[in-house]
Formats: C-alpha cells, sequence, structure tokens
C-alpha cells in the first residue's frame, strides 16, 4: 500500500489561486429547489482575534437530501439548479457567508437518520492540515436525534455545532480555533 | 442498509505534527479540544465534482497566461494522483499557486522588496485524466524570506491543492524541489517529523520528461487517501 501525501499549510497568499476568482458565496442561485439560508459568522484565533486569512469550504445536499455524486444511490432527485459546494476567504475583520438552501435529511451509518448538517473543511496560515467540522441548525427537531450530535457528550462542544437561528432564514455561527468556546472539530 | 466504506484515517507519520510550536502562526491557531473521530457517512464520501465545468486547457500553463514570457528556469511539472491502493483519482481538480523566479508572489500582502513579474501570476488548474495524471508548464519559483524565525527563508515551493473524489479525500499540500539546501531550517517542511514522510513532498528531477532546448522537469506524484473497503462499482 503507498502512503499518502502529507498535508501542509496554505499559508498567507492563497488568495490569488484559490479564492480570488473562485469563490463560491451562493450556492442556490434562483434555481435551486428550497428554502434559503443564510450562514454568516466569524473565525477567531486562541486570542478572540478574528483571522483574515482564512479559507472556508461547504459541502451540503440538497433541499431533498441528496447529493450530486455517484455513491449517492438514494432514490431522490438532482436538483441542477443547485451546487452543494462553496468555497469563500474571510474578509480582514475575519467574518464569512455562505448563501445555500436548508439541507434535506441524509441516511447515516447503520438506520439512522442524520439531521440537515453542513461540512465544513476550515484551510489557513498557520493551519498545518485543514480542520474539519459540521454545522447544524438551530431549532431542526431531528437535531435531538442526530448520531454525530449525540456522540458528543460534552454540552458546550455540542452546542459549538450549531448555527444559531436570527429569523428570515439567518444563522449565525463562529468558528473558534482556540480557547474557551473552541467549536469541536472532527479527525475525519 | 449496509454501511458505506470510508476513507481510512491518515496515519499520524504521514501528518504534520499538532501541534507545532516553530511554526509560530501555529500555536494560537491550533484546537486544543482533542479532535473527535468522526465515523464516515454519506456526507464524507460524497463531494463536489468542482472545476469540470470552468477549467480550460489554457489554465495549466503559467508561462503564457500574459503578453510575454514569464523570467526563470521554465519547468514542467507532472504526475499521477493515486489513492493509497494506487487507483488513479480520475477527472479531478489540481489546483496550484506559487511565488515567481525572484521568490515573489503577485498577493498584495507580500512585502518581500523582489520584482513582481509582469508576465507571471504564478495560478494554475488542471483536471486529472483517466490515469489521474496532470501536468503544468511554470517557472521555478525561488525561496523567500519569512519573518518565522531570525533569517528565515522558505525553500522553493509550489502550492498543490487536490479535490478527489470526496470531501474527505481534499488534501492541500507543498511540492519540493530535490536537494534544497534550505529543508533543514524550516520549520514547515519539518512539521512532519517522519523522514520518509518528508520525502513524499519532494518531486524528482525527471529527465525523460525534460523538453531538450525547451524546459527541465520535475515529476510528483500525489497519494491520497484510499478506502477502508472496495465500494460497489456500477
Amino acid at each position: 500500500m503507498s502512503k499518502t501525501t502529507p498535508s501542509q499549510t496554505v499559508g498567507p497568499f492563497f488568495h490569488f489561486g484559490l479564492t480570488d476568482n473562485y469563490e463560491i458565496d451562493d450556492l442556490a442561485g434562483t434555481q435551486a429547489e428550497g428554502e434559503r439560508i443564510v450562514i454568516e459568522g466569524h473565525v477567531l484565533d486562541g486570542d478572540g482575534e478574528p483571522v483574515p486569512d482564512c479559507m472556508i469550504e461547504i459541502w451540503q445536499a440538497n433541499a431533498a437530501g441528496k447529493y450530486d455524486h455517484p455513491e449517492d444511490r438514494q432514490d431522490k432527485p438532482v436538483d441542477l439548479g443547485f451546487r452543494g459546494f462553496g468555497r469563500v476567504g474571510t474578509d480582514p475583520e475575519g467574518r464569512f457567508h455562505f448563501r445555500t438552501v436548508r439541507p434535506g435529511p441524509v441516511p447515516g451509518r447503520g438506520n439512522s437518520l442524520q439531521a440537515p448538517h453542513i461540512l465544513v473543511q476550515i484551510f489557513a496560515r498557520g493551519l498545518l492540515k485543514q480542520l474539519v467540522t459540521r454545522i447544524y441548525l438551530e431549532g431542526e427537531p431531528a437535531n435531538d436525534t442526530d448520531p454525530v450530535l449525540h456522540m458528543i457528550e460534552d454540552a458546550a462542544a455540542r452546542s459549538s455545532l450549531i448555527a444559531r437561528n436570527k429569523g428570515d432564514g439567518h444563522y449565525h455561527w463562529d468558528i473558534v480555533l482556540q480557547g474557551e468556546n473552541e467549536t469541536q472539530f472532527f479527525d475525519a | 442498509m449496509s454501511d458505506i466504506p470510508g476513507y481510512r484515517l491518515v496515519t499520524p507519520d504521514s501528518a504534520p505534527a499538532h501541534p507545532y510550536p516553530d511554526y509560530r502562526s501555529n500555536p494560537l491557531r491550533v484546537p486544543k479540544r482533542p479532535l473527535m473521530i468522526l465515523p464516515h457517512t454519506l456526507s464524507e464520501v460524497t463531494g463536489p465534482a468542482y472545476g469540470h465545468e470552468s477549467v480550460k486547457p489554457e489554465d495549466a500553463d503559467l508561462t503564457r497566461q500574459h503578453g510575454g514570457e514569464p523570467l526563470g528556469e521554465r519547468i514542467i511539472v507532472h504526475g499521477r494522483v493515486l489513492d493509497e491502493d494506487a487507483r488513479p483519482v480520475r477527472n479531478s481538480l489540481v489546483e496550484i499557486w506559487q511565488a515567481n523566479a525572484a521568490g515573489r508572489y503577485v498577493h498584495q500582502r507580500d512585502q518581500h522588496p523582489a520584482p513582481i513579474d509582469p508576465n507571471f501570476t504564478g495560478a494554475g488548474r488542471c483536471m486529472t485524466d483517466d490515469d489521474g495524471y496532470y501536468r503544468f508548464v511554470t517557472i521555478k519559483p525561488g525561496a523567500y524570506p519569512w519573518r518565522n524565525h531570525h533569517n528565515a527563508w522558505r525553500p522553493a515551493h509550489i502550492h498543490f491543492s487536490m479535490f478527489g473524489a470526496s470531501f474527505m479525500q481534499r488534501l492541500v499540500t507543498q511540492m519540493y524541489f530535490p536537494g534544497d539546501p534550505l529543508f533543514p531550517f524550516d520549520p514547515i517542511f519539518n512539521s512532519v517529523t517522519d523522514e520518509a514522510a518528508r520525502q513524499r513532498m519532494i518531486s524528482n528531477f525527471d529527465l525523460d520528461a525534460t523538453q531538450p532546448e525547451w524546459a527541465l522537469a520535475f515529476k510528483f506524484d500525489i497519494v491520497l487517501r484510499g478506502r477502508e473497503a472496495t465500494p460497489m462499482e456500477d
């Protein structure tokens, strides 16, 4: 078996290669099916300072709970008006936002059902390997039975994955790389 | 319903140290709470087919993106993207970005007093073919100073970003050049503490792939994570 190539940091100068021309902050456009939502927040470091040189990528199912990928064999429609992938850089104040649709529920392991969620990867100067986490949406009844949320015993850690409902389809979710309100990240 | 096979975890010897304080930007940004194992589900084993609609053949030649020829040593950088079981990662986006021959990035925050080359941006993209093969034409990047410690210089490198076949195969790394005298002094390179793993980030000079009277060549094969078991194919 071959061994994997190690990860290295994106460094401080990735923008002209990854985000200046290839940013996707709107996954839904005008054609996608489903309820429009906005996820917005800050990326903060261990001193609580904003992280202005961070790239965030997300991946999610469409409103019906279908991934546009050959390994998703569910009998659900692919939505050609929706792209499940987003990528943005943080601004000088460490802010980011995505406009997307509320994802549908997708199957988990065994016979479980997962609450609507969005996968997240975080790249930045200082991070030698990307961080992986998930966004859940406050107020989703299925959060109570989601197998991944259920796995996290610490209430504050579990809460760190839940974007707060600000009304009008806006959700606030901060990524805290380190410190008191640190986001729970995964070895995935 | 039977579970979809996940991707193998990256073994510690193939990963950079976590945390790694010799890299000064690391200590305030690396999480302190232990990472939690996330058993893979449909969410993790799927991922974007990104770039297919927008990548153009000329995006892979970084020497032809402007009106004139960039300065520096013209090189071909090529190789295959494979998984741990040596299966080619097909039709998948590879993105690169780098400094110019003088060691200067076009990025506005790069203040290194070396010249910007009006004929070189330093960003490229291409899709792997059915063998997982990719190929770029570019300029050999220069080393450049940074302020990590006294007299710190980064060895010459090209940043690589791979999408793979799923979101959990995603990899961002740096390709280095053989025999660089700066290797022993670079904390980013040495954050990978296993000697054999560091060697996997160094390209090989490839005489067979050089173009006589035109360009030298370096080969860089990239290995992404493999599956725990072979998924069923249609």
